[in-house]
């Protein structure tokens, strides 16, 4: 009897509290309901089906990308100004660049309660560089002591010191390799995901800001529900109660969503809508650089175009004689800043003072004197082309870039149009291009560095046309080993100047990144790698 | 009947094989190299990619390739996405809705168009149909993804009366207007075959005949002249469900309606053998029973055709 009344009077004063509770919640002033609502609140945002099961290591493209980001927290994460700020790193440190010394910070967990130790890191990042494990985001490591292309080989430059510490041993110096550290592909796993990944990469255990709804959260080319990870340490904790991303196969459904309320975070607009989108979303709307870099390559192998006098003339040539200012006007309605260097303007270091960016400014008079110049040397015959993947919306620009070096250089210049980014890629692979191809790059990280060295490097993955010089490569390698981050910009500042003078690459525009939000939510900030700060939104 | 409907049934096999055959060679002909392409302007290690091609057994000539593939689906396995998932599962996912889609698609197609076409045989000449005439040249002449945009925006973001996109589950309401977007074109067809045929009919000995033997209007028209009307638009139904399947590529893109469409596009983008070739083949046999099921219609409204040994 007593012990009934007393569970009676337990449910009577919790009855009463949540009645409290609930009143309270509705009576306090506006700013406080605004907070209540807003942190249980699920944003919803666009993104596509990820290509690979979600392993940090082998997610390169941008629809996994931003999911792993959302449920991994590795050493460090970036601000929106592209800098980075500790997450599960407690210091990362190093007196040569060379030899690097991490140490976590203690008490993070992964979301099954596992600890995240430096056997987390040291762990995960040896099974994304063994070559048997086929991850797309091995070579990120190809940097550390004891990495292999060629065989499966453990990182031997890894080594862990206890529990919260490890050491890295890198096989040359690299000033700013604290910067990668935010990259998808550094993130920790925990046991229980090395154990079983098939399992993991369907349904992943994280430790970021946000975990999976449920098992089912993932629904195949659908969407995925994410809510906020309590047990969350790092820096990105979530205003709002969780994230459900909807794949969508074209720009335009996802545009039509947003207009019609059914979504409220969009970070891309589709060409339909540059013209109109900023009038009709006012303040809403987004439009600034992004880490992305566009152009097109000249193969030095094309007749008349090799790294001598002549191609050197005819590559400054038609460089000048592009108008890119009317171009990103015209045909991408402002979307697009005309480019002054390689790197993007979202990237420390860059520049427009460039020796050689004048190389880069619409100049007709001077681009027909270096042409007729070039013909001095050997006449050229023939059409200029530049190919592009039809299954890429590049046909708009090309036509007019070509059209634009016809109409100056009085010479044919088309597009020439592939199906598919693998057949483009197919030609560019075995060095068959009767012509110029276009070319771009979307940082991974927030560094110079990474602008440069994987495209124009000799022998580097994305090298596609073979560029080769040996002072560009040099003066990459000084500014790798730089001891201080302005010594290492001048460097790479330099090695632009040589990539300016040989032009291989053309540069073109930086992308910029065109969201809009509706009025259901605010603080839509874009991260220096176009996708919104999702932790900072709130919604009503 | 039952022995022509089993001899039908039959010649699918070859024609499944041949399909699949022709398709798979299609694919393996696209340029360039699948794996090597996933991952844009960041390649992976060349032994990375080796081994990518190697589980997907890209790395065998393309006879091979294709045995291993039918081999496989004698047990019961369809290969395998690039992204590690089976193709079973995705078909089973994506065909319920493309072919909820496609049905809906052909009972708005049928009814109006019947109804509408029906009205303006019998009023030949007159406002309405003359109406219908105009309305059904438009609709024939306006491409689908320009009416899908337009329905989208005044349906969807103007008023507000339906979805701007279909939700993953792709329940019926939602699928409206999309197939209304999606019968448009065969629509216009239905109501121009049904208005010829029923004013053919009203001229008709038979129609004549029955009148004079006093039936009533209602009667005739039922019975006599629309019966008979319905075997050329039965014929345009049966093929038009192969086609608003194809079709469906469009509207799925513009509503975001994760089905048949969609996934074929993806996977020939990507060079998914496999995918493909499942996905088609299954619309093949779709294609081919729905074309049985109307040559058996065909005896049931005319029954002058029968179908013996």
């Amino acid at each position: 009897m007593k012990i009934k009344k007393l569970g009676l009077v337990a449910v009577a004063l919790a009855a009463a509290s949540a009645l409290a509770l609930s009143g309270c919640a509705s009576d306090t002033g506006s700013g406080s309901t605004e907070g209540a609502s807003s942190s249980s609140a699920i944003i919803t945002t666009n993104g596509s089906e990820p290509q690979n099961p979600l392993l940090p290591a082998n997610t390169t493209e941008t629809g996994g990308g931003k999911i792993v980001t959302s449920i991994f927290a590795g050493l460090v994460s970036y601000t929106a100004d592209g800098e980075i700020e500790n997450e599960v790193a407690k210091s990362i440190e190093s007196d040569d660049a060379q030899h690097w010394t991490v140490t976590l910070n203690d008490g993070w967990t992964f979301t099954n309660d596992e600890p995240v130790t430096a056997n987390s890191f040291v762990d995960a990042w040896n099974y994304a560089a063994k070559l048997s494990n086929a991850q797309g985001g091995s070579y990120f490591f190809d940097n550390i002591e004891g990495f292999s292309y060629d065989a499966d080989s453990e990182l031997t430059g890894l080594k862990v010191v206890d529990d919260l510490t490890f050491t890295v041993d890198l096989a040359a110096p690299e000033a700013d390799w604290p910067l990668r550290l935010g990259y998808s592909a550094y993130m920790p796993l925990p046991e229980a995901g090395l154990a079983d990944m098939e399992a993991f990469g369907e349904n992943p255990i994280g430790n970021g800001p946000y975990m999976l709804a449920s098992d089912k959260a993932w629904v195949h080319n659908e969407k995925i529900d994410l809510v906020t990870n309590p047990d969350y340490k790092g820096v990105r904790t979530p205003v709002n109660g969780g994230l459900t991303i909807t794949f969508y196969a074209t720009q335009d459904a996802a545009y039509a969503d947003v207009q019609g309320g059914n979504l409220d975070v969009l970070d891309g607009v589709p060409d339909s809508a540059f013209e109109t989108y900023e009038d009709e979303f006012g303040d809403r709307a987004v439009n600034q650089a992004a880490a992305i870099f566009q152009g097109f390559n000249i193969p030095g192998y094309l007749e008349h175009f090799g790294m001598d006098e002549e191609g050197e003339l005819r590559r400054h040539a038609i460089s000048m004689a592009i108008n890119r200012d009317e171009i990103t006007d015209v045909i991408f309605q402002g979307t697009r800043t005309p480019a002054t260097d390689f790197t993007s303007p979202v990237i420390a270091g860059w520049t427009d003072k460039l020796k050689g960016a004048e190389f880069l400014e619409y100049n007709p008079e001077e681009a027909k004197k270096l042409w007729a110049e070039a013909d001095a040397i050997s006449p050229y015959t023939g059409t200029f082309d530049i190919a592009y993947n039809a299954d890429g919306g590049h046909q708009a620009w090309v036509e007019a870039v070509t059209n634009s070096i016809a109409n100056t250089l009085g010479i044919q210049a088309v597009g020439k149009s592939y199906p598919t980014f693998a057949a483009a890629l197919d030609d560019r692979e075995q060095q068959k291009l009767t012509g110029g191809t276009r070319a771009g790059w979307q940082g991974d990280y927030p560094s110079m560095y990474n602008f440069l060295a994987p495209l124009y490097q000799t022998g580097a993955g994305s090298n596609y046309e073979g560029y080769s010089n040996t002072a560009f490569d040099d003066l990459l390698a000084e500014g790798s080993v730089a001891q201080t981050v302005e010594d290492a910009t001048a460097k790479y500042q330099a090695a632009q100047e040589v990539l300016l003078k040989d032009m291989a690459t053309v540069p073109l525009w930086y992308s910029n990144v065109n969201g809009v939000s509706s009025e259901a939510v605010d603080n839509v900030v874009f991260g220096w790698d176009s996708v919104p700060l999702y932790y900072q939104i709130t919604k009503e | 009947m039952l022995w022509y409907t089993g001899r039908r049934i039959l010649q699918m096999i070859p024609v499944f094989f041949g399909a699949t055959f022709l398709i798979y060679f299609m694919v393996f002909s696209l340029p360039g190299d699948p794996i090597a392409a996933l991952y844009g302007d960041r390649p992976p290690a060349p032994e990375v990619i080796e081994q990518i091609r190697a589980q997907y057994n890209l790395d065998k000539p393309f006879i091979v390739q294709y045995l291993l593939y039918i081999g496989g689906l004698f047990q019961g396995d369809f290969g395998t996405t690039y992204s590690g998932r089976p193709v079973s599962e995705v078909m089973a996912e994506a065909f319920p809705i493309t072919l909820r889609l496609a049905l809906l698609a052909l009972f708005f197609e049928a009814v109006a168009g019947i109804t509408i076409g029906l009205i303006a045989g019998l009023r030949k000449g007159k406002i309405f149909d003359a109406s219908a005439l105009v309305v059904s040249l438009l609709l024939i002449s306006v491409p689908t993804f320009v009416v899908g945009f337009v329905l989208q925006y005044v349906f969807g973001v103007q008023l507000g009366w339906a979805r701007t996109t279909v939700s993953g589950d792709a329940p019926f309401n939602e699928l409206v207007l999309p197939a209304i977007v999606l019968a448009s074109v065969s629509f216009a067809y239905i109501v121009r075959l049904t208005r010829a045929s029923v004013a053919d009919n009203l001229n008709a000995d038979f129609v004549r005949t029955a009148t004079a033997k006093g039936l009533s209007r209602n009667r005739v028209v039922r019975v006599h002249v629309l019966r008979n009307s319905l075997v050329p638009v039965v014929t345009f139904l049966g093929v038009d469900l192969g086609a608003l399947m194809v079709g469906a590529i469009v509207t799925e893109g513009i509503f975001n309606i994760n089905g048949v469409g969609g996934t074929v596009y993806r996977a020939v983008q990507l060079g998914e053998g496999p995918t493909v070739v499942s996905f088609v083949a299954m619309m093949v046999i779709i294609f081919v029973v729905a074309n049985l099921l109307v040559d058996l219609l065909y005896a049931l409204l005319d029954p002058r055709i029968r179908y013996a040994k």
